[in-house]
C-alpha cells in the first residue's frame, strides 16, 4: 500500500462511520479484558510452571504445524492451481470445509478416524502400537487439520494469480521442472506464501475445539494456552484473564513484526 | 460401528461447543432459560417438553454444560431464570454472590460408578484395579463436579490414578470412553443409564461411594419467576421425580 501517494479526496462518511464501528467491535474485547486484568499478579502468574508449560507447548506445536503446512500446503496448493484433473473442484472444497466448519466437529472426525478404535487408528494401533489420541502428536494433527486451509488458499490464489509465462520462459532455457518451481515460481509468490505460513501459525496457535476433543487436556502433554486459558477459567480467573493477554501479545507482536518485514509486497492471494 | 446413542453423545458435545442462549421474547410466548448440569441433559430435555405440554405459551430453553462454567456465566450476568448444579459448591458460589431468588431445593441424588469400554475387555472389576492396570483414565478438572467426586471417590479407596486427560466435561468423558479412546472414567450412575448400553458401568462399594445433590435455584434478576418456580414444582412433583428416577436418579 502505497500511504504517501494517496490524494485525500472526500470520504463518504456512512462508509467511514461504519467502518469505525467494526474497528471498535474488534478493539472493544480488548479493552474489556485489560480492564479486568489484575496488573499488579502480572509477573508472578506468568512465572508458574504450569502456565510456562502451555506457553512452550504452544509455540512448540504451532511452529510444528507451520512447517508441517508448508511442507504439505504448498505441493496441494500447487496441484490445485495448476493441474486439471477430476475431482480438482471436490478437493478444493474438501480443503476449505475444515476452515469453516466448527473446530469440535473436525476434533471428533479426527477422533473416528486416528483414535483407538478409528479407521485408521485401529491398525496403527493392533500393527504398529501407536496411539495417537492424548499425546502432543495429536495436537500437532488438530492443529494442521484446521490451519493448512489457510496456507493452501493463500498460496493457491497467488499461484493462479501468477503470470506462469514466467515459468515458461525459465523452461525453455533448460530449467527443469523441479528446479523452475524452486527458482522461479517460490520466490515470485513469496509474499503469499509467508502471510499463508503465519496465518497458518496464528490460526494453530488459537486452535482450541480440535485439540481437546482429539487430544484431550493434561498440562504438559496436550493442555496449549487456550486449554490452559478455558481450564483457568474456574479455578483462577486472574490466571485466564492473564494467559489471554500474554497470547494476543504474542500474536499480535509477530503479525505486526511480520508484517513489516516481509509482508509489506504482498500484493497477490490474501495478504495479511 | 457407533450406535444411534454414541452419535447422540457426539451431538451433545457438539451442542455443548456451540451451543448459545439467547432470550428472545416473543409477544405470545415466555421463554424459560434454564441453565443446568450436563449430566441433567437428558431428563431435562424430557422435563422441559412435559412442562411446555401443560404450559401453552411457554418455551423451555436449555443450557447444558459444567456446572462451574454455568455458575460462571450466572455470575457474569447471564440471562439465566434456574440454575440447577450437579453439586453444592457451584451453587454456593452463585447464592454467595446473592444472586438466587430463594434458598436452592435439592430435587435429585446420583451416585458415582466406573465406566469401561461395552464388554469390559479389561476386566476391570473395582477402583483398586484403575490403580493396578495399566489404562487410560479419563476425568474432568477438579473444579467441575465430576472431576471433584472422583477424586474424592479415589482418596476413599485409597487409589491414586494419573488421567490421561482432564475433559471439559461430562459429556466429554463419555465420548472418550464410548469411542474407546480412554478405557476407564468414573461418572455418574444416571450416565450409564443415559448411555444406553455405549458403555458398560462397574458398580463402586458404597464404603467408597458418594452421593451427588443436585441443587436446584431461581435466579433472582429472573423476569419470569413464575414460570421458574413452576419448572422446580414440576421436577419436585410426583411426575417430574418418577423422570428422573428413569433417568437413573435418587430421589432427595
Amino acid at each position: 500500500m502505497s500511504r504517501s501517494r494517496r490524494r485525500r479526496q472526500k470520504l463518504p462518511w456512512q462508509i467511514v462511520l461504519i467502518a469505525a464501528v467494526a474497528a471498535a467491535f474488534f478493539l472493544a474485547p480488548f479493552v474489556g479484558l485489560m480492564w479486568r486484568t489484575p496488573w499488579s499478579k502480572f509477573a508472578d502468574i506468568v512465572r508458574r510452571q504450569e502456565i510456562r508449560d502451555a506457553l512452550w507447548l504452544s509455540i512448540k506445536t504451532s511452529l510444528m504445524t507451520a512447517v508441517i503446512c508448508l511442507i504439505f500446503g504448498v505441493p496441494l496448493a500447487w496441484l490445485l492451481a495448476r493441474v486439471e484433473f477430476p475431482g480438482r473442484r471436490f478437493i478444493r472444497a474438501l480443503t476449505t470445509l475444515s476452515m469453516v466448519l466448527p473446530p469440535v466437529v473436525g476434533g471428533i472426525a479426527l477422533l473416528f478416524t486416528f483414535g483407538r478404535r478409528g479407521l485408521i487408528g485401529q491398525y496403527l494401533d493392533s500393527w504398529f502400537g501407536i496411539r495417537i489420541p492424548f499425546t502432543t502428536t495429536a495436537v500437532v494433527m488438530a492443529q494442521c487439520f484446521v490451519a493448512m486451509p489457510f496456507l493452501v488458499l493463500t498460496v493457491e490464489a497467488a499461484l493462479r494469480q501468477l503470470d506462469s509465462r514466467f515459468e515458461g520462459a525459465a523452461r525453455t532455457l533448460g530449467g527443469t521442472r523441479w528446479y523452475v518451481f524452486r527458482r522461479v515460481t517460490l520466490p515470485s509468490i513469496r509474499p503469499s506464501l509467508f502471510a499463508g505460513i503465519v496465518l497458518a501459525w496464528a490460526r494453530a496457535l488459537g486452535e482450541f475445539g480440535a485439540t481437546i476433543t482429539f487430544a484431550g487436556n493434561l498440562p504438559g502433554t496436550t493442555q496449549t494456552m487456550p486449554l490452559a486459558t478455558y481450564a483457568a477459567l474456574d479455578s483462577n480467573p486472574e490466571s485466564a484473564l492473564i494467559l489471554s493477554l500474554v497470547m494476543i501479545a504474542i500474536a499480535f507482536t509477530i503479525l505486526i513484526a511480520l508484517r513489516d518485514r516481509w509482508l509489506g509486497r504482498a500484493e497477490q492471494g490474501l495478504s495479511l | 460401528m457407533f450406535g444411534r446413542r454414541a452419535f447422540a453423545v457426539v451431538l451433545a458435545q457438539i451442542a455443548f461447543f456451540t451451543a448459545c442462549t439467547s432470550g428472545s421474547n416473543t409477544q405470545e410466548t415466555t421463554t424459560l432459560d434454564v441453565y443446568a448440569a450436563s449430566s441433567l441433559a437428558t431428563p431435562f430435555a424430557d422435563a422441559g417438553l412435559a412442562y411446555e405440554k401443560a404450559h401453552p405459551g411457554v418455551k423451555v430453553q436449555f443450557n447444558f454444560g459444567a456446572s462451574s462454567d454455568l455458575a460462571r456465566f450466572v455470575q457474569e450476568g447471564a440471562p439465566a431464570d434456574v440454575f440447577a448444579s450437579a453439586d453444592m459448591s457451584n451453587m454456593d458460589r452463585v447464592e454467595s454472590k446473592d444472586l438466587l431468588d430463594s434458598p436452592p431445593v435439592i430435587f435429585a441424588t446420583n451416585y458415582l460408578e466406573i465406566i469401561v469400554e461395552k464388554g469390559n475387555p479389561l476386566n476391570i472389576s473395582s477402583l483398586q484395579d484403575l490403580e493396578n492396570l495399566d489404562l487410560v483414565f479419563v476425568t474432568t478438572s477438579p473444579d467441575v463436579p465430576i472431576g471433584k467426586y472422583t477424586a474424592e471417590v479415589l482418596k476413599k479407596a485409597g487409589v491414586s490414578v494419573t488421567p490421561d486427560s482432564l475433559e471439559s466435561n461430562v459429556k466429554g468423558i463419555m465420548l472418550k470412553v464410548a469411542s474407546g479412546e480412554a478405557d476407564a472414567a468414573i461418572v455418574y450412575h444416571s450416565e450409564v443409564i443415559a448411555s444406553d448400553g455405549q458403555v458398560e458401568g462397574v458398580e463402586i462399594l458404597a464404603e467408597f461411594n458418594i452421593v451427588a445433590k443436585y441443587p436446584i435455584g431461581i435466579i433472582k434478576n429472573s423476569a419470569n419467576k413464575k414460570q421458574a418456580q413452576g419448572f422446580v414444582d414440576f421436577l419436585l412433583s410426583t411426575a417430574g421425580q418418577t423422570l428422573l428416577t428413569q433417568y437413573g436418579f435418587g430421589l432427595p
